[in-house]
């Protein structure tokens, strides 16, 4: 029997907001799925094309943009 | 080194350790009953009995109690062990038959019915309690009888004298057999967490709340064990840093000082002493910071909205205002408090969104006063969204018989007697002096006021009456958080000008060594895994992370710290960046927000440059996240420490640059508040220009007589202008006009023209203030501008010793002409001070005159209050009136004057005939747009200017080195307006006083040779960093000032050609982690 499907998801987070807010989710103890690698970047404006195909061309499931 | 077998496999263990502690540590488990980490094992339980096979013969011991020896063999499973343990248990079920805890046991190891006679106990005499009480010194307890007659008790089982209450023996009783209240007489108190204002309880060593800064636990002495019986020290035990010292105590220490800032707060009233609101009876009425704490994800409930009694969501929720504030039945606070009208209005709405099935919320109160920034929209906001405002005082709460509901009765507008059941009650608590600000102040020498806040004047809003000392925040009145961060910041910027001759004696100014040169290395990471206590140890298992680390491209070193925070982590870590060379260096524990610059600056002093670092985030966003499931977050930990190493390797130094300051200010605008700012940095020797539009100083207060406390302003003013005149720092351009503006923090280069066009000046500034004011309104209606003897607010000072208004023997004033209305919906802030102050002195002048005040709700607010109690006591008449009834302003055939109001108590109409009339006439700013967009900050709805944080940063913008204050921020009096006014300058000194700043490394650049010049970047900088500049004829490229770039990187994405990037967030890197993160 294969392994149940396991999505893996790159998420971009503006530090200023979204990875602050990330931080906040541990701080305050909130479980979430283990699928989530964080790329912490200075400002979503930062997010070129170029880094969306790159993940999804490597095997990403879903990108999450956050900012 | 021990070396034994157990269960078979061969294992390792210091000399001294137990078999049970062994065991555990190799994921083995004993049960046990009787064992605690707090205290000495005592073996007397037997379930934690293992066999042991010394070589010659088998035996049992208890594993809690029975040190490890060389070539021992252990087995904690063997089928005797169990059988052992299974008997053990029917015989504690036989005792305690009827026992949760027991009978939990007795299914967990699968043990039937007991075959003995059952007793009915719930002791199963673990001992725990007796052992802890001896731990925590107070002996209270021991074992008394013997055999089967044996029970836990205290001397002569009577109440026990020794015992403190600690409670631990309840604590930590497993099966609930231990009650307290059998032990000991004396009252056993919760200790109440004052942060969650009482609704939950707190232990004896405590972090006072989320935020405390610093962020470390403190011990309450009156409470700790310790320190009442000299044992105990049970806390010691577990912190695995060794950190708690019991044997501190509190130390005198002597500063030397050159000015003091009083700080010291308030304390929120108390309302147990209003019988009839039933606070301290009915747990359903609960203060304003007890609901804050309900409201709050951190609080009690985690956020969600339910009563204290039943823990049940509220249907109907009442507030009643004003309790502790304009009050001096129940207590000597006739102020009004300021906030309360505002902080009941957002828990209406927080409460609402909280609310999963509604919720009906009413708000009783006697004016409602929303008269801050934006706060009048607010209230508008809660009304449309079912916010009910019922204007009446609440005599009395009752409760409702059998339920535990509320009843309130009130009488509504319409005169008709209501009672209305609510399931909860809000009391709006206003705000009160400390209790120790008396003897403080005392202490300093410093006057307080009647209501015990620190005497200040408006002139001098921070000063005391003592000098060098200063006053902040609600210490010297009641006030909200925008303002009490206002007079912080001018309290620092009065104490600065005080001081301005020590600037810079007692720097320590901190050096780093040389920095070195990496650019030729292969890339040599170090990588450290911090354990964070047991936050990040306790999931994610570092010892995996730690090898799988060692097997990463590039990576020469690894190490796990129990706290890669510490200060001796700290230094180690520097030193073994110098023995391994590493010339990059990864530390995978909490978050970079909050600790990348304390690694960097551990960087700094092991000669690196701060950019080579990288922080792998396994706390915030995987331990914490993930504790559940330990083998996804040891996963997640790998990746993240695999992506923080292949961005790593790609690090580059950057330069740390700075820019050189020029010491001086452009302040635009000369009234009382850019004269203000500009003499507070003159005092400081920073150099300050005035723009002035008109051809004189003063501004708005030019038209002003007194201040709501009866100081004379035009004294005031012409002391205030000739010290701007006299001063050699400070250089007033009159006539004067902005016209264009460039450069950035610490070097702004401004134009502007004099006298229309005649001449124009170049101004090389380091920060710029606006202050540029805001103007009264020039009213369309009640006959202004047709009558004479109609006046606005100010032209009433003007006209005050005319015939007409000495003789007068009827006057009105008229509210809200033009503030809170749709079209200008601000509440205008000072004119209800002002009409009732001249309502006041009419009535001294004359006091046979009529003087009606025509408003919609009175907001002195503050201790202007005092003014609103003394025009009633003076027989001024309050006629209220509302939007939809405004009242109606006529000439009559005679020449006179009559206006018509709905009268709020009669409801029908009267008509006054005043011999004049005042109307408050609304404040609002003119042609603001041009200066908002020349200095790039933005404007509010109201067009006032928008600062950055309303709240926390009343005085800055968000483009760096522009400030604001007085009236062009918000309408205010002249006390407020001074406060902001020195706040503005202090904050600017921040930054003039420094040679050079330093500016972030993290910025754009461009490469020339790929760039095209097309503007693309140019186009999606919010922050005007990058220029298209010439460098050869019709050649242009695009440079970025460096100063101006806030790193957000959009200019790399906007160019075409790839010649503009940002630093350490370059493509590469960002790749690099994308391909890291997927590659497994």
């Amino acid at each position: 029997m294969t392994a149940e499907f396991e999505p893996k998801i790159i998420a971009f987070c503006c530090n200023w907001c979204a990875y602050a807010g990330a931080d906040l989710a541990g701080v305050s103890r909130i479980q979430y799925p283990p699928n989530i690698r964080v790329i912490r970047i200075m400002c979503s404006s930062r997010i070129s094309p170029d880094f969306i195909l790159k993940a999804f061309q490597k095997g990403a499931d879903g990108i999450l943009v956050s900012g | 080194m021990v070396t034994f077998i157990l269960n078979g496999r061969e294992v390792k263990a210091e000399e001294g350790t137990t078999i049970l502690q062994v065991a555990e540590a190799n994921n083995i488990y004993i049960p046990t009953l009787c064992n605690h980490k707090a205290l000495e094992p005592a073996g007397l339980c037997r379930l934690c009995t293992v066999e042991l096979f010394d070589g010659r013969r088998k035996r049992f011991v208890t594993s809690c109690n029975y040190p490890v020896w060389t070539g021992m063999e252990v087995n904690t499973d063997s089928e005797e062990v169990i059988r052992h343990r299974k008997m053990l248990i029917e015989l504690l079920w036989a005792r305690c038959p009827n026992n949760d805890y027991v009978k939990h046991l007795a299914e967990q190891f699968e043990v039937d019915t007991p075959r003995f006679k059952l007793d009915d106990d719930d002791c199963i005499l673990c001992g725990l309690c007796v052992r802890v009480c001896e731990r925590i010194g107070a002996n209270a307890i021991d074992f008394s009888g013997r055999g089967t007659e044996m029970e836990v008790a205290t001397p002569f089982e009577t109440y026990s004298e020794a015992c403190v209450a600690c409670g631990a023996c309840e604590f930590i009783c497993p099966t609930g057999h231990i009650k307290l209240s059998e032990i000991t007489d004396k009252e056993v108190q919760p200790i109440l967490s004052e942060y969650d204002a009482g609704l939950t309880g707190r232990k004896p060593i405590y972090v006072p709340y989320a935020q405390a800064v610093p962020n470390i636990p403190a011990i309450d002495r009156s409470k700790c064990a310790h320190f009442l019986t000299g044992d105990c020290k049970i806390c010691a035990d577990f912190c695995p840093t060794g950190a708690i010292d019991h044997s501190q105590v509190d130390e005198e220490v002597e500063l030397e000082v050159g000015a003091i800032v009083l700080a010291t707060g308030f304390r929120p009233f108390d309302p147990t002493q209003y019988d009839d609101y039933g606070y301290a009876k009915h747990p359903n009425v609960v203060t304003s910071v007890e609901f804050e704490r309900i409201l709050s994800s951190s609080g009690p409930w985690h956020g969600h909205l339910v009563r204290p009694s039943d823990e049940k969501e509220p249907k109907k929720i009442a507030w009643l205002q004003c309790v502790g504030s304009r009050d001096i039945n129940h207590c000597d606070n006739g102020y009004c408090s300021g906030v309360c009208c505002m902080y009941a209005v957002k828990e209406a709405m927080i409460a609402k969104e909280h609310a999963k099935d509604g919720l009906d919320t009413a708000i009783f109160y006697m004016d409602m006063r929303t008269f801050g920034k934006e706060f009048e929209q607010y209230y508008n906001r809660a009304q449309e969204d079912g916010v009910r405002f019922v204007r009446s005082r609440i005599h009395s709460v009752d409760p409702v018989p059998a339920t535990d509901n509320l009843l309130l009765g009130y009488v509504n507008e319409a005169g008709e007697a209501v009672s209305e059941k609510f399931d909860m009650v809000v009391l709006s608590v206003g705000m009160e002096a400390s209790p120790g600000v008396t003897e403080l102040a005392k202490k300093v020498g410093a006057d307080l006021n009647h209501y015990n806040f620190a005497s200040t004047s408006s002139f001098n809003p921070v000063e005391t009456s003592k000098p060098g000392v200063y006053a902040c925040g609600l210490l010297q009145g009641p006030k909200d958080i925008p303002l009490s961060v206002m007079e912080a910041s001018a309290a620092a910027g009065a104490a600065a000008s005080r001081l301005a001759g020590s600037r810079y004696t007692l720097i320590k100014e901190k050096t780093f060594p040389e920095e070195r040169d990496v650019s030729a290395e292969e890339p040599r990471i170090g990588v450290f895994v911090c354990h964070c206590g047991v936050n990040i140890s306790s999931v994610v298992r570092i010892p995996e992370v730690v090898e799988y680390a060692k097997t990463l491209p590039n990576v020469t070193f690894v190490q796990d710290n129990l706290f890669s925070c510490s200060t001796d982590a700290q230094a180690q870590l520097v030193d073994i960046i110098k023995q391994q060379n590493l010339n990059r260096v990864v530390i995978s524990a909490c978050s970079p927000r909050t600790h990348e610059p304390l690694f960097q600056e551990t960087l700094r002093n092991s000669s690196l440059n701060k950019y080579l670092f990288e922080q792998a985030n396994i706390r915030d966003q995987c331990s914490w996240v993930h504790s559940g499931d330990r083998d996804a977050a040891t996963e997640k930990a790998k990746d993240l420490v695999r992506m923080a190493v292949a961005r790593a390797a790609l690090l580059e130094p950057l330069p740390l640059p700075s820019v050189t300051v020029n010491p001086a200010a452009l302040v635009i605008g000369g009234g009382v508040a850019g004269m203000t700012c500009a003499r507070t940095l003159a005092q400081q020797g920073f150099k300050a220009h005035i723009v002035e539009k008109s051809d004189s100083l003063g501004g708005q207060a030019s038209n002003l007589k007194k201040t709501w406390r009866g100081e004379n302003i035009p004294k005031f003013l012409k002391s205030l202008v000739n010290d701007i005149n006299r001063d050699k720092n400070i250089e007033v351009h009159l006539n004067g006009q902005v016209k264009e503006t460039s450069g950035f923090l610490g070097n702004f280069k401004t134009t502007i023209s004099l006298n229309g066009d005649e001449s124009i000046r170049e101004i090389e500034h380091g920060v710029t203030v606006l202050a540029t004011g805001a103007h009264p309104t020039v009213p369309e209606e009640y006959l202004y501008g047709k009558n004479n003897r109609v006046f606005r607010w100010h032209e009433l000072d003007e006209a005050w010793d005319t015939d007409l208004v000495k003789n007068a023997t009827s006057a009105v004033f008229i509210q809200c002409v033009g503030s809170r209305e749709p079209e200008r919906p601000h509440c205008s802030k000072i004119c209800c001070t002002f009409s009732v102050q001249k309502a006041v002195e009419l009535k001294e002048r004359n006091p046979q005159m009529d003087v009606y005040i025509v408003y919609r709700d009175i907001r002195t607010y503050g201790e202007r209050e005092d003014l609103y109690k003394e025009a009633r006591a003076k027989g001024v008449i309050f006629i209220r009136y509302d939007l939809d009834n405004k009242p109606v302003v006529a000439e009559t055939d005679d020449g006179g004057l009559e206006v018509t109001v709905v009268d709020h108590v009669l409801q029908r109409p009267i008509t006054l005939k005043p011999d004049f009339i005042t109307l408050a006439s609304a404040i609002e700013t003119r042609g603001l747009e041009e200066l908002a967009q020349m200095f790039k900050v933005p404007l509010s709805q109201d067009n006032f200017f928008m600062e950055v944080h309303m709240k926390l940063r009343p005085v800055d913008f968000a483009n760096d080195g522009v400030f604001v204050c007085g009236l062009a921020h918000y309408p205010k009096p002249i006390d407020e307006s001074i406060a902001q006014a020195q706040a503005a300058a202090a904050r600017a000194a921040t930054i003039l006083a420094q040679k050079r700043i330093e500016v972030e490394g993290v910025v754009s650049t461009v490469d020339e040779s790929l760039c095209r010049g097309c503007g693309e970047c140019v186009e999606a900088c919010p922050y005007g960093a990058p220029e298209l500049v010439e460098i050869s004829e019709g050649f242009q490229v695009s440079q970025i000032q460096e100063a101006l770039c806030k790193g957000c990187g959009a200019c790399a994405v906007a160019c075409p050609t790839g010649a503009a990037a940002i630093r350490h967030f370059t493509d590469n890197e960002v790749l690099a982690m994308i391909e890291a993160a997927l590659c497994e």
